[in-house]
């Protein structure tokens, strides 16, 4: 009898342990909304995430990701998806979400380390193998019998990116000024023949219809092509100067707040800064903010020239009125003719 | 037109009248009008020259040129082609023809960016068909003549679909009779066989005209969305959403369908005057 009875004790204290236990272990979901090119970096670094986070507090934490164009996605939690976290290709996007859906505090940019920049990137070209029409520089792309792939300023933000490293690199010459620079520009889009709407999209018109003899990507999405179509078939050529792009991070305070999950979608990003995050972020050809992941993947990121959208044109949200608006510089481009 | 035919019917299948009415116009404007009513309030916002230079910016007219342009061409050319294929169908007995009667409906089910990357491989200047083109001096994918294809393949089976029924149900007996009476094949085609065919070719004109207004998914990826060239009014419309400009957007949208609505309404007008003179 006592046996049977101690046996039902321990069967007991058992079962309530284990109910302690699943009480306390949370299960949480976060949902991050990111633009096109992060795919293979967030599912990395979601698993990494998720195991930190468990070995940390105990609790399981379920990333969701959301990928498409950067302004697309910031339009949808403008609209009401309810995102944890954004991490789009441009600040002027997370502005948007601030300024208009007033989800994000003002001040977001100065909350995390380097403009809430946890990795950056930058604009090179890919060219064919061998690089046949011998491109170096942004002056090559404007030559009357070079055909420049790139995708829509206007709906896509990462060639946003690469029309202001364009035009950045016009004005970096001797006697460079805002009327040689749109004379550049004018130049470089004439010997554009697709105007893609989405990164991606220009990446398939160059890698797969063969059209083009030089694309403008980021530099992530030029080594992805690469491993993608294959190292035989492109060159990824690097110009001295390009300019540093900037896709920033941020907590969705009105989000965060209502679902409680403040303090994990914190950690979320803070984690992308420590030395696990940079390693990912860097495997997936994002350049590390960390010296010392920098120092260790120095042989991926050759050395450049990058300046930033701050110093040359006076920050996202002047660059996006005087270039982008409807009317703007890269209207005029297209209409003056 | 088939309101009107309810109208006239005495004796109708569905019971009461009023009933039958009043849950058409409350189905209407619950799934049409109260959408499309949001588009018109929102460009209520903008200021009347706003809009007005909003809709008729060079960029934005070249559009509406293309889109208009190609939906009109890619439906007359379904119209012509469209009704051979039916024709074929209803008429001949050939080997897989179950097959080929069901790939007709396939533009119909398929994911509309599914055929505009499958139609760009073809088409462009390196893909199975594109090459040959490219030897003549042809460019068609990234050119607004792919516009038209990719319009064309989407408007197909709405010309096929309305006119099959249609040819099934014609006699025989009234093309052998005509050739009794010595008329020659080209006469009974457009003296006997069209007149009935008309008001069935209009629908499905109208029907393929009205899809290849709104595409949008299949055209972007063959179009090469040239701003002035070979830009659709629909990528404008979402280039201005890209740009938070939700007004400008709708004020658009708000054109396409009054455009739309005008050119349709035109078509059915039309349709009720053939069927008057035919007398039925």
């Amino acid at each position: 009898m006592t046996t049977t009875r101690t046996f039902l004790r321990a069967v007991t204290a058992l079962a309530l342990a284990a109910a302690a236990g699943l009480a306390a272990a949370k299960d949480i979901a976060l949902l991050n909304v990111s633009y096109d090119p992060t795919r293979e970096l967030y599912r990395d670094y979601n698993a990494a995430f998720a195991k930190f986070w468990q070995s940390k507090t105990g609790d399981t934490v379920t990333v969701k990701q959301s990928h498409g164009g950067s302004g697309k996605q910031a339009r949808s939690v403008i609209d009401g998806l309810e995102a944890d976290v954004t991490t789009l290709a441009l600040a002027h996007d997370i502005d948007e979400i601030a300024g208009r859906a007033k989800l994000i505090a003002p001040d977001w940019q100065k909350r995390l380390e380097h403009n809430s920049t946890p990795y950056s990137s930058t604009y090179v070209f890919l060219v064919r193998k061998g690089n046949p029409k011998g491109i170096k520089d942004w002056s090559d792309l404007a030559k009357p019998s070079i055909s420049v792939i790139t995708a829509n300023p206007k709906t896509s933000g990462g060639a946003r990116w690469g029309y202001l490293a364009a035009y950045g690199f016009a004005l970096r010459q001797p006697g460079g000024n805002d009327a040689t620079a749109r004379g550049f520009v004018a130049r470089l889009f004439a010997n554009v023949p697709v105007l893609d709407s989405g990164a991606r999209g220009s990446t398939v018109t160059f890698a797969e219809r063969g059209i083009g003899d030089v694309l403008l990507a980021w530099e992530n999405e030029a080594y992805l092509a690469r491993k993608e179509f294959g190292a035989d078939k492109f060159d990824i050529v690097y110009p001295p100067a390009s300019i540093l792009a900037e896709p920033p991070v941020a907590v969705v305070d009105k989000v965060v707040d209502k679902r409680g999950t403040r303090a994990v979608a914190q950690a979320y990003l803070e984690y992308l800064y420590g030395p696990e995050g940079q390693e990912i972020a860097a495997r997936n050809f994002y350049r590390p903010t960390d010296p010392a992941v920098a120092a260790r993947h120095a042989k991926t990121f050759p050395k450049l020239t990058l300046f930033t959208i701050d110093d040359t044109f006076g920050g996202w949200a002047k660059a996006q009125k005087t270039h982008f608006a409807d009317g703007g510089v890269f209207d005029q481009i297209y209409t003056r003719k | 037109m088939f309101f009107s035919r309810a109208l006239l019917k005495r004796h109708s299948v569905l019971p009461g009248f009023d009933l039958a009415l009043g849950f058409t116009l409350l189905y209407v404007a619950l799934i049409v009008l109260v959408p499309l009513s949001a588009a018109f309030l929102k460009t209520f916002t903008m200021t009347w020259p706003a809009f007005r230079e909003t809709v008729t910016a060079p960029r934005v007219v070249a559009s509406y040129r293309l889109t208009f342009g190609a939906s009109l061409a890619a439906a007359l050319v379904n119209a012509v082609f469209g009704m051979v294929v039916a024709w074929v169908l209803v008429r001949y007995e050939f080997p897989f023809k179950r097959i080929v009667d069901a790939l007709v409906d396939l533009p119909f089910a398929l994911p509309t960016a599914v055929a505009g990357i499958a139609l760009t491989s073809l088409y462009a200047a390196n893909g199975w068909i594109g090459q040959h083109l490219a030897r003549l001096g042809i460019k068609v994918a990234y050119t607004p003549l792919g516009v038209l294809v990719a319009l064309t393949f989407i408007g197909l089976p709405f010309m096929v679909r309305t006119v099959q029924p249609v040819l099934e149900d014609l006699q025989r007996e009234l093309e052998e009779a005509a050739a009794t009476l010595g008329a020659t094949r080209a006469q009974t085609f457009r003296r006997v066989i069209l007149p009935i065919l008309t008001p069935a070719l209009l629908t499905g004109f109208a029907l393929a005209f009205a899809r290849a207004l709104g595409e949008y998914g299949s055209v972007i990826f063959i179009a090469g969305n040239m701003p002035m060239i070979s830009e659709i009014t629909p990528l404008l419309i979402i280039t201005k959403l890209e740009q938070y400009d939700y007004a400008g957007a709708t004020a658009i949208a708000v054109v396409m369908l009054v455009a739309a609505f005008a050119l349709l309404l035109a078509i059915n007008l039309l349709q009720a005057w053939t069927r008057r003179r035919q007398g039925r």
